[in-house]
């Protein structure tokens, strides 16, 4: 008699219990799939000295993104350093919306110059995911820097935390906007779509995991930089032949 | 053991009671939704996911269009994506009504060709300016198999650097045996025997000196400018602007 109340009991338990303990299960059935296929680590290589200036990248990003026009408002952006013969060094950002404008001025002292593509580094430790008092921008599974826009109050904590300048605050609607290695194209396979138009292959993407992809190979065959080394957010976006003047 | 005193223990039924309503209203009332960050981050994760493409990629255009990849794949744009040119194009898959650009004007193809001092050194670059006024790229060159057209090249041949930048200075009209005389024994043996070089200061003086009849050059009293320099040892002359 007192077993069969037991039993009854326990089968009446059984499905409060499931639920109780279904949030455990779900999570051990996750570690499972993430352990059978390993997710990738999303990067970038940026090999500066192909970079010829165009500004296809930024006007792609703009079309793809549905990035604001205006030039304060940019995913990605390409700046144009000038050394001068004192070492002074004068940082402008190409125009992207009339790209051929953007002229040296009469400056005769020229010691070198060239382009560099920036963009949002997807740093291992992201200094924006730390400060944001409401959890809206983290860090996903694959290596890249999210905003949640529907928690996003717009504080502006994150633009100003980013030593690389990479956030901005949309216009529309309010909130925290970045680069986000075009994440609803990379999950399908495609490239992100500055890598997708740049005409001499400056930008690469790939998974720094995998040993085949094109970012592994650019690792192994070219001397790799980070910006900003000195700050240890263990940025993503690597670059080669980047000039000691550049920030 | 002494006894706490009645005031201290209601006190303490108080907070408590209090502290089990945060509890539970923390735990129990709050649907998951609104305390659970996984959750958030997820539906953040599969709005970003939702999101409309709008450039097609590299590999989908050779589906249906065959013969320009081909050529493209084979020349000197092959690092070029057909969308970096024609713009994005997921609205034409979608809709073949839909035309992407095809840019024939003369401004398109400066925004990576024109001459700018950042462009990396060996990059094909030209002076809209100087080069072929008024007439569409197109005319000359396929942008599909960008060969430059077959013109007769001499010096040009080993000494392209030089070639460039004189192609983007104000010496484009200057040919090379202007102010170089070079044998044939220079084509055979370039070591062998050097071409000449300009010997002395009233070579330039008789385009740039006061009393020359050159019209938009600019002039400069050969006795009082430079000194005994000669003028290329501070003018570097395929480039006069640059120093």
């Amino acid at each position: 008699m007192l077993r069969r109340k037991l039993l009854k009991m326990l089968t009446g338990a059984l499905p409060g219990l499931t639920i109780l303990t279904d949030p455990f299960a779900r999570l051990l059935a996750q570690d499972e799939e993430t352990a059978a296929q390993e997710l990738p680590l999303y990067g970038m290589g940026i090999q500066v000295d192909r970079c010829i200036g165009c500004g296809n990248c930024m006007e792609a990003c703009k079309a793809e993104n549905n990035v604001p026009p205006e030039p304060t408002h940019m995913r990605t952006w390409v700046e144009r350093y000038v050394i001068d013969s004192n070492n002074e060094v004068h940082v402008s950002l190409l125009n992207s919306r009339n790209r051929t404008s953007s002229q040296i001025d009469e400056q005769r002292n020229v010691l070198r110059t060239f382009f560099v593509p920036k963009l949002c580094n997807q740093c291992e430790n992201p200094p924006c995911v730390q400060v944001c008092p409401v959890e809206a921008t983290f860090k996903t599974e694959d290596g890249v820097v999210l905003v949640d826009n529907e928690r996003c109050m717009g504080c502006g904590y994150c633009i100003q935390a980013c030593p690389y300048g990479a956030r901005y605050l949309h216009p529309e609607t309010k909130t925290a906007d970045k680069c986000t290695f075009c994440y609803h194209r990379i999950s399908q396979g495609l490239l992100p779509a500055c890598v997708n138009v740049c005409p001499t292959q400056a930008r690469v993407f790939g998974n720094l995991k995998s040993p085949a992809s094109p970012l592994t190979r650019l690792r192994r065959l070219k001397k790799i930089n980070v910006l900003k080394p000195s700050l240890n957010t263990a940025p993503k976006v690597l670059y080669t032949d980047l000039d000691g003047e550049v920030r | 053991m002494r006894k706490l005193p009645d005031s201290l223990v209601r006190l303490l039924i108080v907070i408590a009671g209090l502290a089990s309503v945060v509890l539970c209203i923390r735990f129990l009332v709050l649907p998951r939704s609104l305390t659970d960050m996984e959750l958030h981050k997820q539906s953040a994760v599969e709005r970003e996911l939702e999101k409309p493409i709008q450039f097609a990629g590299s590999g989908i255009c050779q589906e249906c269009h065959e013969d320009e990849p081909a050529t493209l794949a084979a020349g000197y744009h092959s690092t070029l994506s057909c969308e970096t040119c024609h713009g994005p194009a997921q609205a034409h898959i979608d809709d073949f009504e839909y035309k992407p650009k095809a840019p024939r004007q003369r401004d398109f193809c400066p925004v990576c060709h024109m001459y700018d001092p950042s462009r990396p050194t060996g990059f094909p670059q030209i002076n809209p300016i100087a080069h072929n006024p008024l007439l569409p790229c197109i005319e000359c060159h396929d942008p599909h198999d960008p060969v430059p057209p077959e013109t007769p090249r001499s010096c040009e041949a080993c000494h392209a650097e030089i070639a460039r930048m004189k192609a983007v200075s104000h010496h484009v009209q200057l040919e090379c045996k202007v102010c170089h005389e070079a044998t044939n024994e220079h084509m055979l043996h370039p070591r062998a025997e050097k071409p000449t070089k300009p010997a002395n200061r009233e070579f330039c003086g008789s385009c740039h000196a006061e009393d020359s009849d050159t019209v938009a050059t600019p002039h400069i009293d050969l006795k009082t400018h430079g000194g005994r320099y000669l003028c290329w040892q501070c003018h570097y002359p395929h480039f006069p602007e640059a120093s």
